[in-house]
């Protein structure tokens, strides 16, 4: 049999009408790009031309770093871990029994199950900034709004991460359970936590990474901890204690999230 | 005892998958149902433990009607069956004995199996049901990293481990290589015949059929259309239920 070759019947890897659609797309990002770059006013040259500027400001201001103030920071530092680590372990336990009611798997009842993811989508789109904000003005300034806000939001979080996971697992050992008479704690035990438990941990894990670098840019609006002291150093010009600041974060933060990665490879 | 009275199943989507089946499974029985895809084998299994439900007509287990049942004594009768799966169920992330603890949930405590506090004479009926399928020394070994065949053993071991008084079997066989096939087989009769239960297993291979039922039930467009002790059986009967001759690639051989 001879191959047909004419253009009716050629065959394509795309849908027809697929390279228009593209060559659509592609000039309305291009015209967003071009429409951005002029409401910013942002140009290459502006930004090489601020570039020996920052240097000097690294060699002039920034250095030599006041060495002196390596425990302050450090204690700070800690502070912010403390409030990092308090606000995952509470999202954590928070979110856990809330995540069965957020995945159709478990929870059977329409209503309940849409109402609730909707409540949820609303929490995570209020950024974190904001939400310290509206703690500071509730609790006042100081860590236990940074902690309020960080827990709410990283439970809100979790749950979005972790119930599409619920909805993925196996359900075929879930079968198994009921037909052989578990009832729903046992099939939530024996069925969905085994499959699940690496995962959430793992997300865990990476909510405190996020955390921890939330929560130093949280004291900059009043949450506590040494984002707070930035800000004062800041607004005293002292850069020297300022670099001092960077270098430890940079260090910490740095340990912190290589403990956390290698942990998360060996779980899942 | 399981008895089939006038009963028919119709899905919600309206295929028909029984039609009007009337069957008496004795106690300590090991029946095979055969027939081509799509006769409703999976489904006739499914209504002894409502995993299907019936649209007419009731399945009695031991004189109980299944479809009468509330969710308790639902449960209740759940414990006292026992189901294999074909692609064995088993949660791949725990050890073969934790697995085999899995059927013993029916028997214990919720707030006991939740902090995972098993009686010990429990935890040595679940190392002697792995022993029993010969794989005692991998009680420890994460499901997921065993064979097909010894998954299959794992999940007879829960079954065993459940102590029900009938076990369903729907294709237990059907994701293993031949000779793996018929060890495995040889294990789920010897055990069935050890602990006296009733066992209603699916097969789709004639020749492991032939070797290892009691009784053959044959099964067509939701039909039952033979039904007898296995002296009765030959190739011939098999071409009967399928409706035409046998092609070599249904039997397993070995
Ligand atoms: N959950 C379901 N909903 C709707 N129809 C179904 C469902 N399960 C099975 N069926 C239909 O019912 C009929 C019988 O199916 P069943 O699974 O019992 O067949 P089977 O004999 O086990 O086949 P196989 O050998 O392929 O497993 C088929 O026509 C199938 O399409
Ligand atoms: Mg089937």
């Amino acid at each position: 049999m001879e191959i047909q070759s004419n253009n009716s019947n050629r065959v394509t890897l795309f849908k027809k009408g697929f390279f228009l659609k593209f060559v659509i797309i592609v000039i309305l990002v291009a015209g967003l790009y071009l429409y951005s770059v002029r409401q910013t006013n942002a140009s290459l040259p502006r930004m090489f031309a601020s570039f020996p500027l920052f240097f000097r400001m690294l060699r002039e201001d920034f250095w030599p770093p006041d060495f002196a103030y390596f425990s302050t920071a450090l204690n700070q530092l800690i502070e912010t871990f403390n409030i990092a680590l308090i606000s995952t372990t509470l999202a954590a336990l928070l979110a856990f029994p809330l995540l069965f009611l957020s995945s159709s798997t478990v929870n059977r009842h329409p209503l309940s199950y849409r109402s609730f993811r909707f409540i949820m989508t609303v929490i995570r789109s209020v950024p974190n900034i904001i939400m310290v904000v509206l703690m500071v003005a509730v609790v006042g300034l100081g860590s236990v709004s940074g902690i309020l806000a960080l827990t709410i939001y990283s439970a809100a979080v979790l749950i979005k991460l972790t119930s599409e996971s619920v909805e993925t697992i196996d359900g075929r050992p879930i079968l198994a359970i009921k037909a052989i008479g578990g009832n729903t704690p046992q099939v939530i035990r024996y069925g969905i936590l085994p499959q699940l438990m690496p995962l959430y941990l793992s997300h865990i894990l990476y909510m405190l990474e996020i955390n921890l670098k939330a929560s130093v840019v949280l004291g900059f609006v009043g949450a506590g901890g040494i984002g707070q002291l930035i800000r004062r150093q800041m607004s005293l010009f002292r850069y020297d204690r300022l670099g001092m600041i960077i270098f430890v974060l940079f260090i910490v933060i740095s340990i912190i999230d290589y403990i956390s990665q290698t942990v998360r490879s060996r779980l899942v | 005892m399981i008895e089939f009275k006038n009963v028919s199943l119709t899905y919600p989507n309206g295929v028909k998958a029984l039609k009007n089946i009337d069957l008496t499974i004795q106690k300590g029985e090991f029946v095979v149902i055969v027939g081509m895809s799509g006769a409703g084998k999976s489904t006739l299994i499914k209504t002894i433990n409502r995993l299907a439900t019936v649209t007419e007509g009731e399945v009695l287990v031991d004189s109980e009607n299944v479809m009468r049942l509330k969710e308790n004594r639902l449960r209740k009768l759940r414990t006292q069956i026992g189901i294999i799966f074909q692609d064995y169920n088993l949660v791949g992330r725990m050890s073969a004995i934790r697995n085999v603890m899995v059927g013993r949930l029916g028997h214990t405590t919720t707030f006991k199996s939740i902090i995972g506090r098993f009686p010990q004479k429990d935890l040595q009926l679940a190392m002697r049901n792995l022993e029993r399928v010969g794989i005692g020394e991998k009680a420890y070994v994460r499901a997921d990293q065993l064979s097909g065949g010894q998954k299959q053993r794992v999940s007879i071991a829960r079954v065993l481990t459940q102590q029900p008084k009938i076990i369903l079997a729907d294709e237990p066989v059907a994701s293993l290589d031949p000779p793996t096939s018929h060890k495995v087989m040889r294990d789920l009769k010897r055990v069935s015949k050890e602990d006296e239960l009733t066992t209603v297993v699916n097969l789709h291979f004639i020749d492991l059929a032939m070797e290892y039922a009691d009784r053959i039930i044959g099964m067509r467009e939701g039909e039952i259309v033979f039904d007898g002790p296995i002296e009765e059986v030959s190739e011939k009967t098999f071409e009967e239920i399928y409706g035409r001759p046998i092609r070599e690639e249904e039997k397993r051989g070995d």
